[in-house]
């Protein structure tokens, strides 16, 4: 029998020899694809290499808020601007979906009929429709509001209109810094005394006031500290001049429109996530911790949290590395993120589409991957530990 | 917006088919085949085989006439250049320029499909072969003739680039507009010059980017942006669409060349003859009085060049690999440049652009066509 089939009898030799086959014909793909694209260039006179990042970019990019950016400056800039761009409206979303799908997950199981009802509906509704659409829906919305003359004043500081939120922006003068670093300290020293109140807490049982103290440390005492230091903080406040408002801070409503879609649609499939989180805790556990006298927040904070969060904690994961690519809508809207302005600005201008591209997917890769490198970090230090 | 990015995926898609198609059907592996040598290039030569059955490669105009239609990228709406008429008829300068490349291979003005492409779609459209040609009033710079990889054969609409604003806003001139948000296309020309322009000036601006023409119009329309910027041609266009024209004024600043034409694909000179000679064969026609009326009169004509146009004498159409009528099929079912400019946007359309530069050079124009012979 052996004899007759010779080397394909034997299972690892069959192993390897597909598996070597699979990788084979990958390659063998990938080289097609790389040689022909590379002779189809050359053959169209279509010019390649990455020369172009250092020619100026000759456009004008006007939502840059860490960066300063002028006509002038470089393609290798408009990518710098996008990733910056791209990153603010995925971490703050991010942040805003999380909070927002965690309550809504928790509302979602309450008794109440009539909150979970209402829970219910939101989330069928916005996992539901397509988000493109949410995005450009909520960007419509924004630019029917007053225009820039007529602008809604709230509290006096704030202009609302279809060109953006304007506030006042904070000016920081000489003894701010000694604030600053009274925060930092007060912060690291709460996560101290947090700590050390743990640690007590295993050995003596006695508990100690971290929560209040830590918000007194934080807040309170630099805050004495500025009225102590006379107050080293002004305010630019925005002012309508000639086309627009000069000065104050702004969010564009390209951004806001953005931020809405991107957090309440994540959002949604979040809350769903943290339900079957909550869910998969067996009832045994709430009904035992209840026997030994537990409060019920104690309950959802030290018992069903902590083990919800092993079930929630990878697919939410996925759903952060959604919200990252999904940003990528923005040129929808026309905000300047990364496919907007480098994937799409600068790739049209310089007609580099193999380069501009192969940029981008791979800056959205290495996103994605940080993301899942610091989510898998998370996710082993709730997991259940085996003593 | 939606349609373009799926577009642009299919042509990404369809590009790399043309590529495999090409590279290994021309350099590699049919000699194998043939051969037999061994299985592994067997398989990929039978797939090469195959890729060359599915089509083969040849000119553009073996192409167009194997398919039987014309693809003609054009932009998603402009009025007066291309957008459907309220037939749903695909009308403008720039349609007619497609009809009339059909109109030269086929003989037959409908014998064409447009694309839509947006700024920035449509050169990948074109580089991949998803079109034949371009007519989507596209600014001719060196830039794209030489780096991407196109030839312009022509200009069909001389142009500059100008600003709209409101009347309400009382300004009279593009320097007044310091501080204003100004709604532009990107991935244009435009864009460029515009950021040129205030630098130049010394006055700020703030851009906001827009895909489309129709994109723009509400953006302006809403207040989103003080002044929308782009061709001239496009601004009037933009004016004509709005429910009060007069609420809009176009401020008189050009600042900028924006000689608009037709392009192909750089390499297929044969292509890009009929293509420009479709075109000079209108523009030479209004020289010569010849119109879509009294075109069958001039067939005994005793001007020479009259009767080397409409293919009574000569063999110019053979010369193209065309019908020796191609152009009377062009001047009888489209009409001579005059004409298609009159109807689409000269001063009785909504448009009222009046001739100005592209009118014949022998009426204070630049429009010039060598000659035919």
């Amino acid at each position: 029998m052996r004899s007759n089939l010779g080397f394909f009898s034997d299972e690892k030799f069959r192993s390897i020899f597909f598996q070597t086959l699979v990788v084979g014909l990958f390659a063998l793909g990938l080289f097609f694809v790389i040689s022909t694209t590379s002779y189809n260039l050359e053959k169209r006179n279509i010019a390649t290499g990455w020369s172009f990042l250092q020619n100026p970019a000759g456009f004008d990019i006007s939502f840059s808020p860490f960066l300063e950016f002028k006509s002038t400056d470089t393609h290798l800039k408009v990518y710098f601007v996008g990733v910056l761009n791209t990153l603010l409206v995925s971490i703050t979303g991010c942040i805003a979906a999380t909070i927002l799908g965690f309550i809504l997950g928790i509302v979602r199981l309450s008794s109440n009929w009539l909150l979970s009802r209402l829970v219910y509906i939101y989330v069928e509704f916005s996992r539901n429709v397509p988000l493109l659409l949410q995005i450009i829906l909520w960007y419509s919305i924004l630019i029917q509001l007053p225009r820039v003359k007529q602008s809604l004043q709230v509290l006096d500081v704030f202009y609302i209109s279809n060109r953006g939120l304007y506030s006042p922006r904070p000016i920081f003068e000489s003894g701010f810094s000694y604030v600053l670093i009274a925060i930092v300290l007060a912060l690291i020293s709460s996560f101290l005394i947090n700590r050390w109140a743990k640690k007590r807490q295993d050995k003596t049982g006695q508990q100690f006031p971290v929560f209040s103290s830590s918000i007194g440390l934080i807040f309170i005492v630099p805050l004495i500290l500025f009225f102590i230091l006379g107050s080293p903080l002004s305010f630019e406040h925005p002012e309508l001049k000639g086309f627009n408002f000069k000065g104050g801070l702004v969010i564009r409503p390209e951004f806001i429109a953005m931020f809405l879609a991107l957090s309440i649609y994540t959002a949604a499939f979040i809350s769903e996530i943290v339900r079957a989180g909550i869910m998969s805790v067996s009832k045994g556990q709430r009904e035992a911790s209840a026997a030994i006298g537990l409060k019920q927040t104690w309950i959802m904070r030290l018992i069903i949290i902590p083990q919800a969060l092993r079930v929630i904690v990878p697919p939410l994961t996925s759903q952060y590395l959604n919200l990252t690519k999904n940003s990528s809508l923005g040129i929808a809207v026309g905000y300047a993120d990364l496919v907007h302005g480098f994937g799409g600005i600068s790739l049209n201008q310089t007609g580099q589409a193999i380069e501009c591209m192969a940029i981008v997917m791979a800056t959205y890769l290495s996103i994605s991957l940080t993301i899942s490198f610091f989510m898998n970090i998370y996710n082993r230090s709730i997991q259940f530990k085996e003593k | 917006m939606v349609g373009n990015f799926k577009l642009n995926k299919s042509i990404i898609g369809i590009n790399l088919l043309i590529c495999y198609r090409e590279a290994i059907f021309e350099k590699r592996y049919l000699n194998n085949y043939l051969n037999g040598e061994n299985n592994m290039k067997k398989l990929l030569s039978i797939f090469a085989v195959l890729a060359f059955a599915f089509s083969a490669h040849a000119g553009t105009l073996d192409d167009v006439k194997n398919r039987g239609f014309l693809k003609c990228g054009v932009t998603t709406g402009l009025a007066g250049f291309a957008a459907p008429d309220d037939s749903g008829e695909w009308a403008g300068l720039d349609a007619d320029m497609c009809r009339a490349v059909a109109v030269a291979v086929f003989g037959d003005r409908s014998k064409v499909e447009f694309i839509t492409t947006t700024g920035k779609s449509r050169f990948p459209t074109l580089a991949s072969g998803e079109v034949d040609m371009l007519a989507r009033n596209t600014t001719w710079t060196i830039s794209r003739d030489v780096n991407l990889g196109f030839e312009f054969v022509g200009v069909n609409f001389y142009d500059g680039q100008g600003f709209m604003v409101p009347s309400a806003l009382g300004v009279s001139s593009a320097t007044e507009l310091d501080g204003a948000t100004v709604c532009i296309q990107t991935g244009t020309t435009t864009e460029l010059n515009l950021a040129d322009f205030f630098r130049l000036n010394g006055i700020s601006y703030e851009a906001l980017p827009i895909e489309t023409n129709d994109e723009g119009k509400e953006n302006l329309f809403a207040g989103r942006c003080d002044v929308y910027t782009t061709d001239a041609s496009g601004l009037s266009s933009t004016r004509a669409a709005a429910s009060n024209p007069d609420k809009w004024v176009v401020l008189p600043e050009i600042i900028s060349k924006e000689p608009l034409g037709p392009l192909v694909r750089h390499g297929d000179h044969q292509w890009g003859d009929v293509v420009r000679w479709s075109l000079n064969a209108m523009i030479i026609a209004e020289e010569l009085g010849i119109t879509s009326e009294n075109v069958d009169a001039q067939m005994s004509s005793n001007v020479p060049e009259v009767l080397r146009l409409l293919g009574v004498e000569g063999n110019y159409g053979e010369m193209l690999e065309l019908s020796n009528d191609w152009a009377y099929q062009i001047i009888k079912q489209i009409g001579n440049y005059s004409e298609s400019y009159e109807a689409n946007v000269g001063p009785d359309t909504p448009l009222e652009i009046a001739r100005g530069l592209n009118a014949l050079w022998t009426q204070g124009g630049i429009l010039y066509a060598p000659p035919f012979r």
